[in-house]
């Protein structure tokens, strides 16, 4: 009876987990280093994006690579923004920062756009391929493949084997298990994706019916897939399936091998216990069952094999007829079962009352590695290593993602909301301190305004006198002030004398015209040193009317600078409230929903294992009974049998004594012995249960 | 024993059915809900991106704003040298000093560039002094200062400090 049973669990939990593991192994893709990654930075603040992206803070990230991309496509001549060199990368690393931000609407609509555009073939090769790579996380499959056939050519090299991996996943999900062995074939070798490609071809292989190649191929994988955790876990959960698949098989012999090569400390290796105590159980080998049951027994109380050991080990002493050890180890089991049971209602209670969220919500959420099976150990928070099978599913990876996700946005909106406050508190503060000193300023600097304006005129005029005199020569328009004066008095004499001929005499004319000759001639003589000279000025001046403008300038910037630090944010500062306050809400609303639905999950599957620990503990008591009283019967046997045994070496003694003590050769009694007798009256019987107790 | 057996059985079907439960939330409402937690985020980036534009503007006028960045030499990058603390000195105040934690180390390692600080300066010469701690990968430790005359024009100033660690050398790039 037990053995079909065993083969049914086996069968069970091996069709169980061959559907888990036909779920294709995903490489744990490193970062794109083709769409985040530069030798040579041309953009300091596209530096920055990436700074931000290699932390994983896709916000910051994704708003300073959209503000970049923007503030790019509004320039007049963008070939001349540093930028323009990683504007392509920039656009697919939007692209791939919203895929890791988990906003695959925005990141597949970003690679449509790209396939709608007239950008090179190999572009949308690349773009073809995440877009595949967004349909298949999102597990729609024939999406997933439709995309990858609009891959046309070639594809980019350093996506090439990822487009393949990719394109076989797909297949395998669509049960086109031939076409993907043939492409995981060829990828074999690729180091970048090695135990993954084997696993996935073994998969592939079992699927498509070729089963001896399929377990050949995992085979070599299950001996060695190479070093690093992930690794030795995926060679471990090889073993593992290939124990299952074997033993579903009836191939014990085979079947226990491989589950002695999964590792005792792995994560597989409480199922490999289990697996391997089964193999000897089904092969009837009870003594050699209780190996590894008995060890797993002692593992962590909260996992279902240990459980499930638990049971098994009074089981197979049961089988070797041990039953009073099997009775004392199902007792053990029902203390363990009540205390787990007994954790898993607090639990549940704490899960209620909001402390699993709670937890989630706290810093060390994104500070702390496996934070979620950390938080156990917060003063009433729930048994988090009841939720690692659950906690492990993707649809739950996403849930708890994207309420802290959520949790993030709310804080980070809260600090805005705060900042703002502080923003216009300091905007009050500038237009207290500007608003009562800007008019005197303005009209200071109107009067300095009109006396610079003024000054730049007179000098305009000088440098074009200067320049006329280069063309026209008139060295009296570069007289010293004495110089003037004296011509001025000559020519006021002459005329003097012009009009009282009396006056005049030749000596004086002549006396006249010779100062007038004297001055013309020096005017004439330094007119070119003069001129120079003037020039020279010019140029000072020039110097000293530069200093004057750049103060200008940079009075008038401050002035602006003054005005903007306080003038026009009230709009823009109101309309962000508003967006933050409606984004809060939507926030709230959708971490209650989100943060309703991880409760629910964690209680239904904590519920769940309660149920079957309870029903575990009903078994257990039956089965303790029962090992009771096969454990009384077996000591009656045993002392009847004791009983027997003396009476025998009695009768033998009496035997051998007989010749002497009954020389007449008197016929033994043939009845039988008082305590084989059937009791007959009250006496009898109470002496009969007396025995019993005994 | 029989209905232990069973019982085992519907108990290992039950552990191995861990992914149903998701089912108990319908895939429209899964997929409704996860739509509007993409619509919130796509929303809440936008804002961020105004509120930094806001906050640069209010805070960092472009007249007066002087921004450092920290970034690994070509030599560095890798994994060969980790840095651990930078100082920045301006106008002979220290005005920023930062510890740098695993994550952050990576990646400046990968070619990331650390903005570190952001300050309002008038427009001419600022000194600045920079000075930093780090280890090679063998526990080799390097420290380096070097200084730079930051000069502010009107426009905003960007300044990338390049640390050659194994080096002991720091370039100053004016952007």
């Amino acid at each position: 009876m037990f053995p079909r049973l065993a083969c049914a669990i086996a069968g069970v939990t091996l069709s169980a987990l061959t559907s888990l593991h036909s779920i294709p192994v995903q490489a744990k893709a490193p970062v794109d280093p083709g769409a985040l990654h530069t030798d040579e930075l041309k953009d300091l603040f596209f530096g920055e994006a990436l700074f931000n992206a290699y932390q994983d803070n896709y916000v910051d990230a994704i708003s300073a690579l959209d503000t970049e991309i923007k503030q790019h496509r509004l320039l007049d001549d963008p070939e001349l923004d540093p930028f323009s060199v990683h504007f392509g990368q920039a656009e697919f690393a939007v692209g791939d920062l919203e895929l890791s931000y988990r906003m695959h609407q925005e990141a597949g609509r970003a690679m449509e756009q790209v396939l709608q555009g007239n950008v090179a073939q190999p572009i949308k090769n690349e773009a073809a391929y995440r877009l595949a790579k967004i349909h298949y996380q999102k597990q729609q499959f024939a999406n997933a493949l439709h995309a990858l056939e609009l891959i046309q050519g070639r594809v980019p090299e350093r996506v090439r084997a990822k487009e393949q991996f990719l394109r076989a996943r797909v297949y395998m999900q669509l049960g086109r298990f031939s076409e993907a062995v043939e492409l995981l074939e060829d990828l074999k070798g690729e180091k970048s994706l090695q135990g993954f490609v084997e696993y996935n071809l073994g998969i592939a292989l079992l699927k498509a019916g070729e089963t001896e190649k399929g377990v050949l191929v995992l085979d070599g994988l299950g001996r060695n897939a190479g070093s690093g955790a992930a690794r030795q876990a995926l060679q471990d959960k090889t073993n593992l399936l290939l124990g299952n698949q074997l033993m579903k098989e009836e191939q014990f012999d085979r079947a226990r091998q491989y589950f002695d090569r999964v590792q005792l400390s792995g994560p597989f290796s409480d199922q490999a216990l289990l697996g391997a105590g089964w193999v000897e159980a089904n092969a009837g080998r009870y003594d050699r069952a209780l190996v590894p049951w008995q060890m797993l027994k002692q593992r962590r109380a909260t996992d279902a094999a240990v459980h499930e050991a638990m049971l098994a080990v009074p089981y197979a002493y049961g089988k070797l007829d041990v039953h009073s050890t099997a009775a004392v180890n199902y007792g053990q089991a029902l203390d363990a079962f009540g205390e787990q049971v007994d954790v898993l209602s607090q639990s549940i209670t704490s899960i209620r009352e909001g402390k699993l969220l709670e937890a989630l919500r706290r810093k060390e959420a994104s500070q702390v590695k496996n934070w979620v099976v950390e938080l156990r150990k917060l003063p009433g928070a729930p048994e988090t290593h009841y939720l690692l099978d659950l906690m492990a599913s993707n649809d739950y990876q996403e849930f708890l993602r994207n309420y802290q996700d959520l949790n993030n946005l709310f804080e980070r909106n809260r600090d805005w909301l705060q900042s703002l406050d502080a923003f216009e508190e300091i905007i009050a503060l500038r237009r207290s301190y500007y608003e009562p000193i800007l008019p005197g300023l303005d009209v200071a600097f109107r009067q300095i305004d009109a006396r610079i304006k003024m000054r730049l005129e007179q000098r305009q005029r000088l440098a074009a006198r200067i320049d006329n005199l280069l063309v026209n020569r008139r060295p009296e328009l570069l007289a010293k002030s004495d110089e003037t004066e004296a011509r001025l008095i000559l020519e006021q004499m002459r005329e003097i004398l012009e009009f009282n001929p009396n006056l005049s005499s030749e000596e004086t004319t002549d006396r006249i015209a010779r100062l007038e000759g004297v001055l013309k001639f020096r005017l004439s003589r330094e007119f070119d040193d003069r001129l120079t000279k003037a020039y020279k000025n010019l140029r000072e001046l020039d110097g000293v009317i530069a200093t004057l403008q750049e103060t200008y300038q940079r009075y008038v910037r401050t002035r602006q600078a003054a005005t903007h630090s306080y003038e026009g944010y009230t709009d823009q500062i109101a309309s962000l409230r508003g967006g933050l306050n409606r984004a809060q809400d939507r926030i709230d609303q959708l971490m209650a929903r989100q943060g309703s639905m991880l409760e629910q999950l964690a209680i239904n599957e904590l519920d769940e294992r309660r149920a079957q620990l309870e029903s575990y503990q009903i078994k257990a008591r039956f089965a303790l009974a029962d090992s009771y009283d096969r454990a009384n019967e077996l000591q009656e046997q045993r002392e009847d049998e004791r009983k027997v045994e003396q009476y025998r070496v009695q009768v033998e003694q009496m035997q051998e004594a007989e010749p002497a003590a009954n020389p007449d050769g008197e016929p033994l009694p043939t009845d039988n012995p008082p305590e084989l007798e059937a009791p007959e009256a009250e006496g009898g019987a109470e002496s009969a249960e007396a025995a019993d107790d005994e | 024993m029989c209905r232990i057996l069973i019982t085992l059985t519907t108990a290992v079907l039950m552990s191995l059915s861990v992914l149903a439960n998701a089912q108990n939330v319908s895939r429209e409402e899964i997929r409704g809900l996860d739509e509007q937690i993409q619509d919130v985020k796509k929303d809440v980036i936008s804002l961020t991106s105004e509120l930094n534009r806001l906050e640069e503007k209010l805070l960092f006028p472009s007249n007066t704003q002087a921004a450092f960045f920290i970034s690994l030499a070509g030599s560095a990058s890798g994994e060969e040298f980790s840095l651990e603390s930078v100082e920045v000195k301006l106008g002979n105040q220290v005005v920023a000093h930062h510890l740098y934690t695993y994550r952050e180390i990576e990646a400046l390692q990968q070619g990331g560039v650390q903005r570190i600080h952001t300050a309002n300066v008038q427009t001419g010469a600022h000194p600045l002094v920079v000075s930093y701690h780090g280890k090679s990968k063998s526990g080799k430790e390097y420290s380096g200062t070097a200084s730079f005359s930051v000069e502010k024009a009107v426009g905003p100033k960007f300044v990338e400090i390049q640390i050659a660690g194994t080096q002991s050398a720091i370039n100053f790039k004016d952007w």
